[in-house]
């Protein structure tokens, strides 16, 4: 009898060390992570002023820090594998939306476009999403520590406002420049006849991004404002449900 | 007798909606539902939910009142389900849109091809029979809805029908707009590709109505029982054997067929996404078969044959 009950508290306590210890896997990847992702957008930061000002103009900034946003912005996708096994609170949807909608900017936009790739757009969407990246960044790197100043708090829940507008204007801007280059070049289209008997215009499905920021972008707007509510002010808020 | 009083309060805000005293104790849920929308007439019955605890699963219309955990003032508490609509309005109005959509892409109707197409019939015959076939399933689905499915719920949604019309709507355009193109391309294989699709096709078409006759049959008329289906003396209902859910699996072998018959991209881009939402269907059905009927057969998987 006493013996049984011990190898139920044994299996107990080992059972509890192995989800201490998952757990502290977790927390020590997540912080590593966290800083990596940091650090990337601070090189990207840095770069960036360095660009403008010694050579005083932002014709060829993007070239010179494409590589490292690549890197940086691609990695990202693993926030959504996060999100998807349950380490990180945040709904998969959510973050999947704003993590497709970068990767799709970077890569299917301005990466393969060359023509727009110095306009003034393109700098004005890199500083938004440079500053937002940082103050995120930073601000899960010192949660994780638990040593979060207010100020980063402040930022990451305040700058956004104005931040997120911009961002988007930036990058409705630079599509809307990329519109006649993609139209004149056919690219990643397909017409028919083929054997697959299907056709795609990328020119029409790029207009069908832009007006899509119509419908999610207020989403995610408000969905900020409300976490914005929720952890600035304490405030409980009743989310529609169903 | 002693009779029961009835209070409804609202889940969310905890109001009194409702007092209704001199309650037989035999009365059922339904009934009580009645009885409240003739206080409340914009909540008809199908739109109430009815519970024990604000936040606990929906009393069936069946449940019988002093068989409930309550004493003789009984509380409920009452939740919106919103606008309903009937399944059987669902389901024609969404497969009445393939039909006839299709069909205006075969007939090539004006401002969809170029004005010099309007009206003309394809050169290929794999087109007048795809035309068949689609028409054929869709028409054979309305029938069912009305004469041979027997459904456990009355109602669902309203916001159901636009996702439902669009999803089924939206991919019938884009499957016919590409069959029926002017500069279609024919199956590589050609004719033995067609023949070989068609069989499939005919093959799963008649599956599927078995599958739904054996389902029907389960359920005597205005019944709502639930129990295990099994092989029957027809051949094609003895993949239960092997499947809990072989209308899904007919289903999809339809439209294997159809893409294999056409040899369309979007066919099989359709193919895929009702795959996907027919294996969630039918793990959920399979999860409650198993938890309903102790003596489940073992052998079953959800839709596909040891795989899925």
């Amino acid at each position: 009898m006493a013996s049984s009950e011990e190898d139920g508290t044994v299996e107990e306590k080992e059972n509890n060390n192995k989800k201490r210890t998952k757990s502290a896997l977790v927390t020590a990847w997540l912080t590593f992570y966290n800083i990596a992702m940091t650090a990337g957008w601070l090189v990207l930061a840095i770069t960036m002023m360095r660009f403008y000002i010694q050579r005083g103009t932002h014709k060829g900034l993007y070239r010179s820090i494409a590589r490292t946003l690549k890197f940086f912005q691609t990695f990202a996708l693993v926030e959504v594998g996060h999100c998807a096994i349950g380490i990180v609170k945040t709904s998969v949807i959510v973050n999947g939306v704003q993590v497709c909608s970068r990767i799709f900017m970077v890569w299917f936009v301005t990466n393969s476009i060359r023509q727009i790739q110095n306009e003034e757009s393109v700098i004005l969407f890199l500083v938004v999403w440079t500053v937002m990246e940082i103050s995120r960044y930073s601000y899960y790197t010192f949660s994780l520590l638990h040593h979060l100043p207010y100020f980063i708090k402040w930022a990451r829940y305040n700058f956004f406002i104005v931040l997120y507008p911009l961002g988007v204007a930036g990058e409705l801007l630079t599509i809307y420049a990329a519109l006649p280059f993609v139209r004149r070049s056919g690219m990643y289209s397909m017409r028919l006849p083929n054997k697959y008997n299907v056709s795609f215009d990328y020119y029409y499905c790029l207009i069908i991004v832009m007006l899509s920021y119509i419908p999610l972008f207020p989403q995610l707007y408000l969905h900020m404002l409300r976490q914005r509510r929720r952890v600035l002010h304490g405030e409980v808020i009743v989310e529609k449900d169903e | 007798m002693k009779h029961y009083e009835v209070e409804i309060l609202d889940a969310k805000t905890k109001d009194k909606l409702c007092f209704l005293d001199k309650v037989e104790p035999n009365a059922t849920i339904g009934e009580i539902k009645s009885m409240f929308h003739k206080s409340h007439p914009q909540w008809y019955p199908a739109r109430q939910s009815i519970r024990l605890d604000p936040k606990g699963k929906s009393l069936k219309d069946e449940d019988v009142l002093q068989h409930l955990p309550v004493g003789t003032t009984a509380t409920f508490y009452f939740r919106d389900l919103g606008a309903q609509i009937s399944w059987v309005t669902v389901f024609l109005t969404e497969y009445t849109g393939p039909l006839v959509i299709y069909l205006m892409f075969y007939f090539r109707v004006p401002f969809i091809y170029a004005s010099k197409y309007d009206f003309t019939t394809s050169k290929h015959w794999v087109v007048h029979l795809a035309c068949m076939c689609h028409s054929f399933h869709y028409v054979k689905r309305l029938l069912e809805t009305l004469f041979v499915h027997r459904f456990s719920h009355g109602t669902m949604p309203l916001r159901n029908i636009f996702k439902n019309c669009t999803y089924y709507w939206g991919f019938a355009a884009w499957m016919a707009y590409y069959i029926n193109h002017p500069l279609y391309t024919p199956p590589i294989y050609g004719e033995q590709q067609i023949r070989l699709a068609l069989i499939i096709f005919l093959f799963c078409q008649i599956g599927n109505f078995s599958i739904h006759i054996a389902l029907r049959n389960l359920r005597p008329p205005g019944s709502k029982t639930r129990k295990i289906p099994y092989p029957t003396k027809n051949p094609f209902t003895w993949i239960f054997l092997l499947v809990s859910c072989p209308n899904y699996t007919y289903e999809l072998g339809s439209w294997l067929g159809f893409t294999l018959m056409t040899q369309c991209l979007p066919v099989a881009f359709f193919t895929l996404v009702g795959f996907v939402q027919m294996t969630v269907w039918a793990k959920g059905k399979h999860r409650s078969y198993l938890k309903e009927f102790r003596d489940y057969p073992p052998l079953r998987s959800p839709i596909l044959p040891f795989i899925l």
